[in-house]
């Protein structure tokens, strides 16, 4: 087992009345992405920024390769924030070397750019950025300390489908060059193509971590067909499956499909637009932190 | 540190140059306004005479004329040196039965003539009037410091930590020292900039004449900006949002306005406002400049305005630092 670079012990943040993060504990090791889901309110930023630095925890302790958060921690972690604010009238080429000068050990200017591909826009005025520029620029910015730990909160929120898959890219380069990563997200897409393991939180607390698979497994043993709607009778018999009904689709969950279909087929349903899928992170994810709608 | 420090302080200034309505704004207000006071005060004409009293004043004769103000004073050389700026028409000691004036004042000369046949001994004291755009001109200049010191460091300050800039700030290994002392640098060489091309704009545009060192009034200003600009740090250092900061410096920007003699003299408020106004760093940023600009004195001359200057810049950034939050948690 690598040791870990960065590790949180029983971490609890109070605001007030309200426990935003009840004692949560978690480790990151090199060339590691931890993904941190959960839905609105859940406490992944508090804890995210716990780990930073940023909040300080109510108890609870942060590691830096053994030791308490310090100098050698600000001068080697990288940062990408859920909003991030640059000075104005700044460009870009100005903003990464204004970074730069902030740390005693930095990456060279050019292949910074070249990594993010800024070539394109890098005498712009920061505020002058399209959403995917400016995501990337931020990018740049954490890493322009070559840290040994990122911290990317949703950092592809808001994007296009094009600028997300490019920033992916990006955190995939970088996830090669050994450095460990705690990434936030809402997109489950994002954290089964980037994640190497997934810590699910839920009012302030980790109620599930495990890989990605692993998870899925754990959580689902049954496959999904799904038919239109109006393709199933209503008086329609079926063993050892669930029925899920949806205003179009109807979901039929089974751990046997060959059964499943031949049942299908004797009485006489069409399976013209039969689909069959397995569950996903996004199943996964409202399993089991259900459904309602979170202010 | 000041690879870190440097860094800040050149991003701050590339903002405030770039930025081109605070830049016009920090140059032209100013020249406006000194302008405008240069056209509406052009003929100085005053409708009352003024003379100053040195002693007990009588209440008959002559001291019982209409429409004259009258000043009582208790130096004599400060009455001597306001009639040699026509401040004043007529100095007069009771004690000794004297009476001063400027050969080059009308109402000096003609309120003379009245006086010299009650038996009073005459004398006179040369002296080149004081036009009240130039006796104003010190103040708008330090006022306009005042503005861009505590608008210019405090508001800012606020809307990096509003908008999250302080945050990510926070971050890296940038300490709150280097970056205060940064915005503090930034702003100190914005005023001094500024400054000096107003007073020299100020100097072209209206024949401004200048009696002391300019060396000294840029360590006044230099120091007077360290004072005021570290005031704004003790608003900038909680803060969070801009309403909040528009209400609390008002309530300090103006008391200073209008307490710290840039309108009008300090010594015509009543004894307790002058107190209170002595306790106001612009006061004393104002009175050195004008000694230094209209009466020509030198640094020992206002060395009690530099003392206080420089231990307010102390003791307000002393409090600012220990204050300063990052972001609000």
């Amino acid at each position: 087992m690598p040791q870990p670079i960065l590790a949180a012990h029983n971490l609890v943040k109070h605001y007030k009345t309200l426990c935003a993060v009840d004692n949560v504990s978690l480790e990151l090791t090199e060339g590691h992405c931890l993904g941190l889901l959960g839905p609105n309110g859940a406490g992944k930023t508090t804890t995210i920024e716990m780990l930073e630095g940023i909040v300080t925890p109510t108890t609870g302790e942060v590691l830096y390769q053994g030791n308490a958060l310090g100098k050698a921690f600000r001068n080697q972690a990288g940062i990408m924030f859920q909003a991030t604010a640059l000075q104005d009238y700044i460009t870009v080429k100005e903003s990464l070397v204004l970074f730069s000068q902030l740390y005693p050990n930095t990456v060279p200017l050019e292949q910074l750019i070249e990594t993010c591909t800024l070539q394109s826009f890098l005498h712009q005025d920061n505020r002058k950025l399209s959403g995917g520029q400016r995501q990337r620029l931020l990018l740049a910015l954490a890493l322009a300390n070559d840290p040994t730990v990122l911290f990317l909160d949703e950092p592809t929120t808001g994007l296009d489908p094009q600028a997300r898959r490019n920033l992916w890219t990006l955190i995939d380069t970088v996830k090669t060059q050994g450095k460990a990563i705690l990434l936030t997200t809402h997109y489950m897409d994002e954290a089964y193509q980037l994640c190497d393991e997934l810590v699910i939180m839920d009012h302030g607390k980790i109620i599930a971590q495990d890989t990605p698979q692993a998870l899925l497994q754990q959580h689902f043993s049954e496959s999904i067909l799904q038919l239109p709607a109006a393709a199933l009778p209503n008086n329609i018999t079926l063993t050892e499956v669930r029925l899920k009904h949806h205003t179009e689709r109807t979901e039929i969950l089974t751990k046997n499909i060959d059964t499943t279909i031949k049942e299908l087929q004797s009485q006489n349903i069409s399976l013209a637009q039969l689909q069959i899928r397995e569950h996903t992170l996004d199943d996964l994810f409202l399993e089991i932190t259900g459904h309602e709608l979170r202010q | 540190m000041a690879k870190r420090l440097w860094a800040v302080f050149m991003a701050r200034n590339i903002e405030f140059i770039r930025d081109r309505t605070a830049l016009i704004w920090s140059l032209f207000f100013p020249l406006l306004l000194i302008l405008a006071f240069a056209f509406a005060f052009s003929d100085d004409a005053r409708e009352s005479q003024h003379v100053a009293v040195f002693g007990t004043q009588p209440d008959t004769g002559f001291f019982q004329l209409k429409h004259i103000t009258w000043h009582p004073v208790t130096d004599l050389d400060v009455g001597k040196n306001k009639i040699s700026r026509h401040q004043y028409d007529l100095l007069i000691n009771t004690n000794t039965q004297q009476f001063w004036y400027n050969p080059d004042s009308t109402k000096g000369y003609f309120l003379s003539q009245i006086l010299s046949t009650k038996g009073f001994k005459q004398n006179t004291i040369e002296g080149e009037a004081i036009r009240y755009v130039h006796w104003v001109i010190p103040g708008i200049i330090t006022m306009n410091m005042m503005f861009s010191a505590l608008y210019g460091v405090g508001f800012v300050i606020i809307r990096y930590r509003k908008i999250g800039v302080l945050k990510r700030l926070k971050a890296t290994p940038l300490s709150a020292f280097e970056f205060l002392t940064a915005q503090v640098l930034s702003r100190l060489a914005v005023i001094l900039v500024t400054s000096i091309l107003v007073f020299l704009c100020v100097a072209w545009v209206i024949d401004f004449p200048m009696r002391g060192s300019y060396l000294d009034l840029l360590i006044l200003y230099g120091i007077g900006s360290l004072s005021m600009i570290s005031l704004g740090l003790i608003f900038a250092s909680r803060i969070a949002n801009e309403e909040m900061a528009n209400g609390v410096l008002n309530l300090i920007t103006w008391p200073m306005i209008l307490l710290s003699g840039i309108w009008f003299s300090v010594d015509n408020l009543h004894p307790s406002i002058q107190t209170i106004a002595h306790l106001l760093p612009l006061t004393h940023i104002t009175e050195g400049a004008r000694a230094i600009m209209i009466d020509g004195q030198g640094l020992w001359e206002i060395a009690d305005n530099l003392l206080f200057c420089v231990a307010t810049a102390v003791l307000f950034l002393a409090i600012g630092a220990y204050w300063f939050v990052w972001d609000q948690q």
